[in-house]
């Protein structure tokens, strides 16, 4: 099976990667072989089996409820592209 | 005691050479920043070096030397592959979208390693995100293999591979998702172990793929792998999956001498699964690993063969995995918090897909997509369920094998290192090659690989021996007993002379 230009920009949409008119089509060809490559897999047999989510396969490890984390926030803030009085800015949402 | 030069010589003669004070910890820093200064203008296998952060740190490990408090590796130097955050230097994950990011903590391994006074001469240079075989997709242009510059170094932990290949660190740290540690170590001519998962934290690990990323170490020998590893592993409860068990004096192990000299590994049972020793290697790389296995038969260990009849299904499984982890795990950077933010958009959805769009290489942009698409609604079942059902498969194909042998040996990849470029525009091409090292990561099972001769073109061939849960130490003996008999793990590129 081999995706179209429609679905690879849903997928795109979905990911929130901005993938430019001009590559649309060379993207498209390089999933259309990755697809190819697993899809040799959906053929075998795996009823009855447990899917693996992990090696391990523990259960998830508890811990007391307390306060671990000291407080960062400028270091944390430093870092970021546009931070202002403690607040992360992002372009306005709410008209 | 030994007549290489110090930027050749083992840990062990290193950590000698500090205790009796025949050189400082700031001398020996100062001897690889050199190295590195004057080789890695073709190597590009580091991507930050900081003079002033590394001689601050070897001055502490030389006080620390001088009060009688060295552990095994304090003023010890080494590299740190830049997945590894380091509190406020950069870590860049090879990444236009982290090009400028300044950790703002200390992954675990990075902070024992220093709690342990070992001295970081910098960040290495890697695929984009640890998402490659080749170390081509940097942002940070590709890193080469020592032998033959011309080629790359393996990855995604090429830049490790190749610093210490190079002699520019004595170790490295890397890690390892799908072959990350050992094939590029095989590439490199270097020795490179990839220990059970969940034994190496992952905390401050930028995460590709959380349920098979596992930190590993580089080193010329498995005894000097065996002193990074020690100092990497330990319980951190910052990391959800991390184990909780005693610590292993590894290069201990190492040193107790065997009951019987003439055949050291008298009594290992070696298995050699017919699926790996089918069609699909190359001649030169058949005829090396055929002739290291002779030789761990001149040791005194057995060979019979075994089975791994879904083997051949790791490469899908393993992609389809961990495309659809990384899809998860890649959402984080949207030039909100940190990385990079596109400089125009129109709106906060505009923000987050140029953002990204602009951030990220094209294998990531590819591998997100797919992830996306295996986890997308009606594909799920069919992709992402499917796979992790043969990854159960895999991993008890492993369980039986090694019920019937101690250790498992394969090549590490199916070819030595490719021509820079060759495989750029053929993923497909790339992603067949990891054919050995998949399977383990989808199992959680540890792996090494020691170099054991060379191809025709005299490009390094590494044996990978993969082992039960926890058998590290087994691994490691194995390979050092390996190198006690034979010297291609004392074959250095003529660029390291």
């Amino acid at each position: 099976m081999s995706l179209s230009n429609e679905q690879v920009g849903r997928l795109a949409r979905l990911a929130r990667l901005a993938v430019s008119d001009d590559a649309i089509d060379a993207t498209r060809a390089q999933l259309d072989d990755i697809l190819a490559l697993v899809a040799q897999m959906r053929a075998i047999d795996t009823n009855g089996i447990e899917p693996m989510s992990h090696p391990q396969e523990l259960a998830a490890r508890l811990r007391e409820d307390a306060v671990t984390e000291t407080d960062r926030r400028a270091a944390f803030q430093a870092i970021a592209p546009h931070a202002e009085a403690g607040l992360y800015l992002v372009p306005k949402v709410i008209e | 005691m030994n007549n290489a030069p110090l930027f050749d010589a083992p840990i062990a003669v290193l950590r000698h050479a500090l205790d009796t004070k025949a050189i400082s910890s700031v001398e020996l820093a100062t001897l690889f920043l050199d190295r590195i200064e004057a080789l890695d203008p073709a190597l590009n296998a580091f991507i930050t070096v900081e003079h002033e952060r590394t001689l601050a740190e070897a001055r502490a490990a030389d006080t620390r030397i001088a009060r009688n408090e060295a552990g095994p590796l304090t003023g010890i130097p080494l590299a740190h592959k830049d997945v590894f955050c380091t509190e406020g230097m950069l870590t860049t994950c090879a990444s236009k979208m982290l090009a400028n990011f300044a950790a703002p903590y200390d992954a675990h391994v990075v902070a024992l390693l220093k709690r342990a006074g070992a001295v970081s001469l910098g960040k290495t240079n890697m695929d984009e995100f640890a998402m490659g075989s080749s170390s081509e997709t940097s942002y940070f242009g590709p890193a080469r293999n020592p032998w033959k510059t011309g080629h790359v170094p393996g990855g995604s932990s090429g830049g490790s591979a190749a610093a210490v290949a190079a002699r520019l660190a004595p170790i490295a740290t890397g890690t390892d998702t799908g072959g990350s540690v050992r094939q590029p170590a095989s590439f490199c001519g270097v020795t490179g172990i990839k220990p059970t998962y969940g034994l190496v934290s992952r905390y401050g690990l930028i995460a590709y793929a959380s349920s098979l990323d596992q930190g590993g170490a580089f080193g010329a020998s498995a005894e000097d792998c065996a002193l990074l590893l020690a100092g990497m592993t330990g319980f951190d409860a910052r990391d959800s999956t991390s184990l909780d068990r005693p610590p292993e004096d590894y290069a201990a192990a190492l040193a107790v001498p065997p009951a019987d000299a003439a055949r050291p590994l008298a009594g290992l049972v070696i298995g050699l699964p017919r699926e790996f020793f089918g069609d699909g290697m190359s001649g030169d790389i058949r005829a090396a690993v055929d002739a290291a296995l002779v030789q761990y038969r001149t040791l005194g260990a057995m060979t019979r063969e075994v089975d791994l009849p879904n083997a051949r299904l790791a490469i899908p499984a393993y992609y389809v995995i961990a495309m659809a982890e990384a899809s998860s795990n890649l959402s984080r950077f949207d030039g909100v918090r940190y990385g990079h933010r596109a400089a125009e958009f129109a709106d906060l959805a505009d923000m987050y897909c140029k953002s990204r769009g602009e951030g990220f290489g094209a294998e990531v942009q590819r591998r997100i997509l797919i992830g996306t698409y295996v986890l997308s609604h009606g594909y799920y079942d069919a992709y992402y369920l499917q796979a992790q059902k043969l990854r159960r498969l895999i991993a008890g194909d492993f369980r039986r094998a090694l019920g019937e042998c101690d250790l498992i040996a394969s090549p590490a990849s199916p070819v030595t290192a490719w021509p820079l470029g060759a495989m750029r525009n053929d993923p497909v091409q790339m992603y067949l090659a990891d054919i050995y090292t998949t399977p383990v990561n989808l199992a959680g099972l540890p792996g090494i690989s020691h170099p054991c001769g060379f191809d025709a073109s005299g490009l390094p061939v590494g044996l990978q021996l993969i082992g039960d849960y926890f058998s590290e130490t087994r691994l490691l003996t194995a390979a050092h007993r390996f190198q006690q008999a034979t010297d291609w793990h004392l074959r250095r590129p003529a660029l390291a002379a």
